[in-house]
């Protein structure tokens, strides 16, 4: 039998097979292996930014800053490759960066018991802000190297591809499957968003969890920012902007719980893809406008937030629900 | 009772003392690098200065900062009203140019749109208990999307006097938007005193399930407040609308949501909810305005609005952090020993 707590990933999944199912006996080439692979290599950026989103919903908070990180880290990445310095030294440069400014928004979450959503907010508006600082216009990154990985990949019959992109996805996921169910780092940012109170009391490391969470998702950002640059080839200071809320829209249809405490990282890996896959189904039909995407997403995750709500009272049965 | 010092004292009791400082801050930077910015000259029967020109461009962001109070004071958010805006101006252009209603039924239209958004907002908050963050983004992503699908993806132009009137007329020598900003702050302060509006909008914000089983009505009290963020927004979105004489779904209104949220925190209103100021918030988005115009007026390059504007919030929230307090009250002492 399927146990209740994985029904949300599995409606998701559903979702996902039937539009899938669907958009395949309605169009030529849709039901493929590549329109498949695509997806990864698509919204990879997407996907690692949810993931790191991931932690901080579970934990109980929200980090709207990512878009704003991702648009920084690539702008700052396009200049310093312009400026000729080399690669070994900017990625490594842009992932700390982008490390220690989420510590301080952590920092400054629990020393100061500031709202997260309110200091990730003013996070959002200093990393564009620096963004628009470094450079205004959008900066074309032009290096063998990027050119060698936007090329590498492994060809599959039927034209499918698995680009360096879905590689690195499928890294960053694996990393973070680890990271949420067999260490105890995730154990921690389970037990916070289930209750911080109770967390505390059983002496889970509160002020390093808090801070380690939004070092993770800053992190996975940046990360996302340096795909992004490869992606594109250059770095835009208005790049991704309200990526953050297609990152919480992800992890929402995912299943997670927004108020923390509950939901699976894979989930959101579902989430991403099934976005993805109405995006692509909208461009496969051509007559309904790209703007109908953000209706549909809009409308998954009303209904999902609506499904969260019906599920509670369940749980406060149980005794492991909280307000 | 009237000198200086029981001003000052009042005013601190009211928690006006910062916001207000920091205005005149604002503005003496502002006379320092351009001494003729706040003169007064009439022409055509119209007042120009400095001063009505930071209100008349600050006006959407005071109109949506009103109605934002009233939801951050129950304790909640609404991160869609840029949204609204959007779908308020689609409404309103897609009228002018497709019918020929009349300019008042017009503008009643796109004020409905908003109160539809807003009971939208207030349902999922209030009735269905989701959190405000979450209910209202569903709507900031939705509904930029309903209304480029009313615009079918265009930028929306008309030629509509009596309309435009809400944007850029004149009345009495003022620009209309100061005019609508006076009207709806009145209007809200009268509702929110004269009657128990506001004192069961605190009671809700302090402690919902306290006011619950003393008899506030919990629910109507959150529907209503998200409902009139939801007028406020959509009068917003008219004013800017007519002001560009165009409804641009993708640029209006955009992140005028994070704009209000900071009038509201720096008018001194708590996220936590229970306290809130209408006058305040509108100080504060004047405060947000006049520092937009300084950055520009000192010859900072435009580029660092961003980064000063966010090191505003992060200076106004630790001043508001009970712990950063305690921390600075600590240091005096050891100075002061």
């Amino acid at each position: 039998m399927i146990p209740a707590r994985h029904a949300p990933v599995l409606v998701t999944a559903g979702l996902f097979a039937a539009l899938f199912i669907l958009g395949a006996l309605q169009y030529d080439g849709f039901g493929t292996l590549r329109v498949f692979l695509n997806l990864f290599t698509d919204n990879a950026f997407l996907a690692v930014t949810a993931i790191g989103m991931t932690f901080v919903i579970l934990s109980g908070g929200i980090d709207l800053s990512v878009g704003a990180v991702i648009a920084f880290t690539g702008v700052l990445t396009a200049v310093l490759i312009q400026a000729g310095w080399p690669l070994w030294l900017v990625f490594p440069l842009v992932l700390v960066i982008g490390g220690t400014f989420g510590a301080g928004m952590g920092c400054l979450i629990h020393f100061y018991r500031l709202q997260p959503f309110i200091v990730t907010l003013a996070g959002m508006f200093l990393m564009r802000g620096l963004a628009v600082v470094v450079s205004e216009r959008s900066v074309p990154i032009e290096h063998s190297v990027y050119d060698a990985v936007n090329a590498a990949g492994v060809m599959l019959p039927g034209r499918a591809f698995i680009s360096a992109q879905a590689i690195m996805l499928v890294i960053v996921l694996a990393g973070a499957l680890i990271l949420a169910h067999y260490r105890r780092f995730g154990t921690y940012v389970y037990a916070m968003g289930g209750n911080a109170e109770s967390a505390r009391l059983m002496a889970v490391p509160v002020a390093r969890t808090t801070i380690g969470i939004y070092a993770l998702s800053s992190f996975l950002a940046a990360l996302a920012g340096i795909m992004f640059s490869f992606y594109t080839s250059s770095g835009y200071a208005l790049a991704a902007v309200g990526l953050e809320l297609d990152a919480i829209a992800a992890v929402v249809i995912g299943g997670t719980l927004l108020t923390g405490g509950y939901g699976y990282v894979i989930g959101t890996l579902v989430g991403v893809m099934l976005m993805g896959l109405v995006q692509t189904y909208i461009a496969f039909n051509g007559s309904l406008n790209s703007w109908w995407t953000k209706i549909v997403i809009g409308v998954l995750v009303l209904i999902f937030v609506c499904l969260q709500r019906i599920r509670i009272p369940t749980r406060a049965a149980t005794g492991s629900a909280r307000e | 009772m009237t000198g200086p010092k029981s001003i000052i004292s009042t005013l601190q009791r009211h928690g006006a003392l910062w916001p207000l400082v920091a205005l005149g801050l604002i503005w003496l930077v502002i006379i320092i690098v351009n001494p003729g910015f706040f003169a007064f000259t009439i022409q055509d029967g119209r007042v120009f200065g400095g001063v009505i020109d930071i209100f008349n461009r600050g006006a959407p962001v005071a109109l949506i900062a009103i109605g934002m109070s009233l939801v951050i004071a129950t304790g909640g958010i609404d991160l869609s009203v840029g949204a609204v805006m959007a779908i308020a101006g689609a409404v309103a252009a897609n009228l002018i140019v497709g019918t020929d209603l009349p300019a008042p039924l017009i503008i009643l239209a796109g004020l409905g749109a908003g109160l539809a958004a807003g009971l939208l907002n207030g349902t999922l908050v209030a009735g269905f208990g989701i959190q405000p963050i979450v209910a209202t983004l569903i709507l900031l992503v939705a509904g930029r999307g309903v209304a480029q699908l009313l615009n079918d993806g265009q930028i929306i132009t008309f030629q509509n006097e009596a309309f435009a009137f809400v944007g850029v007329g004149t009345l009495l020598g003022l620009p209309m938007p100061v005019w609508l900003v006076l009207f709806v702050l009145a209007a809200m302060l009268l509702i929110t005193r004269r009657t128990a509006l506001g004192l069961f909008v605190e009671a809700v914000g302090a402690n919902a399930s306290a006011s619950h089983y003393a008899g506030v009505p919990v629910r109507a009290i959150k529907l209503t407040v998200y409902a009139i963020a939801g007028l406020c927004a959509a009068l917003a979105g008219l004013v800017a609308t007519a002001d560009i004489q165009g409804a641009d779904a993708n640029n209006v209104g955009l992140w005028i949501e994070l704009d209000a949220i900071l009038a509201v925190v720096i008018g001194g209103t708590s996220l936590m909810g229970g306290r809130y100021s209408l006058v305040l918030a509108v100080v504060g988005a004047l405060i947000i305005q006049s520092l937009n115009t300084a950055v520009v007026l000192s010859g900072i390059p435009p580029k660092f609005n961003l980064v000063i504007k966010s090191a505003v919030i992060v200076a106004v929230l630790m001043l508001q952090s009970p712990v950063a307090q305690a921390q600075l009250a600590s240091l005096r002492r050891r100075f002061t020993a």
